[in-house]
């Protein structure tokens, strides 16, 4: 096996996470984007955890403090999605309007 | 590092294994982003994330792969269909899922444009450098780790998930009305 071929699925899913977060409209949908992103990110952690051999794991163990986090997101940003939808009625990130100046 | 030319690449038989779960997982991360219906798209982020699992598996890292099963697709993808029920979202085919043309070609030349310098200078700077194959991880070895030098971070990421636990419930929680005095 070689190291570009994890990289390059990798870049491909961040894209795809990156295409996610700008057009999807339902703010559900944006968070699964976000996850993408950060799945992609894990693939290239581990991958070069293993190319470079380290005796740390340093980027496997980077890989689970990514994986708490993006629960921890997750958590919130439902939170906020529900707390969003509670007061306007809308899960839509375009009909967010009321800051707008 | 080593080397190996592309028709080397195609006689080894973990490269096919490669493929054969890498496509899933890009075409359910494919899916994901463009699908119509919502409760497919985060089915489908399902896929994806196997995907990402399996890979790890691959590559010897055994504990983050099965950390990445329990949490994403124990715990994250259960939240993401929760959070669709309360929000009553459109369960059938909707085309309000996405916004327009006018936002998606952009989107679209901008992903392929981050795939292409990505990949490109990834290429460059790497080339076909090997990894080693089956060479797994043991779990000991990261939790040494893990607790010894990284305990300090382990510690702030324990608190962070405490602190989003006590946000969401006070976040989601109804506001009670206030009692009269």
């Amino acid at each position: 096996m070689t190291i570009i071929q994890f990289i390059l699925v990798g870049a491909a899913m961040f894209s795809m996470g990156l295409y996610g977060v700008i057009t999807r409209r339902n703010a559900v949908l944006v968070l699964a984007s976000v996850e993408l992103m950060l799945a992609a990110v894990n693939i290239n952690l581990v991958s070069f955890d293993i190319y470079v051999q380290d005796q740390l794991h340093s980027g496997q163990i980077l890989a689970l403090f990514v994986i708490a986090l993006a629960a921890a997101e997750v958590g919130i940003g439902i939170a906020i999605i529900l707390m969003i939808y509670r007061n306007r009625q809308s899960a839509n990130v375009d009909e967010l309007n009321l800051m707008k100046g | 590092m080593e080397t190996v030319t592309l028709s080397e690449w195609f006689r080894e038989a973990a490269n096919w294994a490669f493929m054969l779960i890498a496509f899933p997982t890009l075409l359910g991360a494919w899916r994901t982003v463009t699908s119509n219906n919502i409760v497919r798209a985060v089915l489908y982020l399902v896929v994806s994330l196997g995907g990402t699992a399996a890979l790890f598996l691959m590559l010897g890292a055994a504990f983050v792969g099965w950390t990445v099963v329990l949490v994403y697709i124990g715990a994250v993808v259960i939240l993401f269909l929760i959070g669709i029920m309360i929000t009553r979202s459109p369960l059938g085919v909707e085309a309000e899922l996405s916004h327009g043309r006018e936002v998606t070609a952009p989107a679209a030349l901008l992903g392929v444009v981050l795939f292409g310098v990505i990949g490109w200078s990834m290429v460059d700077a790497f080339g076909m450098g090997m990894i080693p194959l089956f060479d797994p991880t043991l779990t000991s070895d990261i939790s040494n780790v893990l607790f010894d030098r990284f305990v300090i971070a382990f510690e702030v990421v324990s608190f962070v998930l405490l602190a989003a636990l006590i946000g969401g419930i006070a976040l989601a929680r109804k506001d009670e009305p206030q009692a009269n005095p």
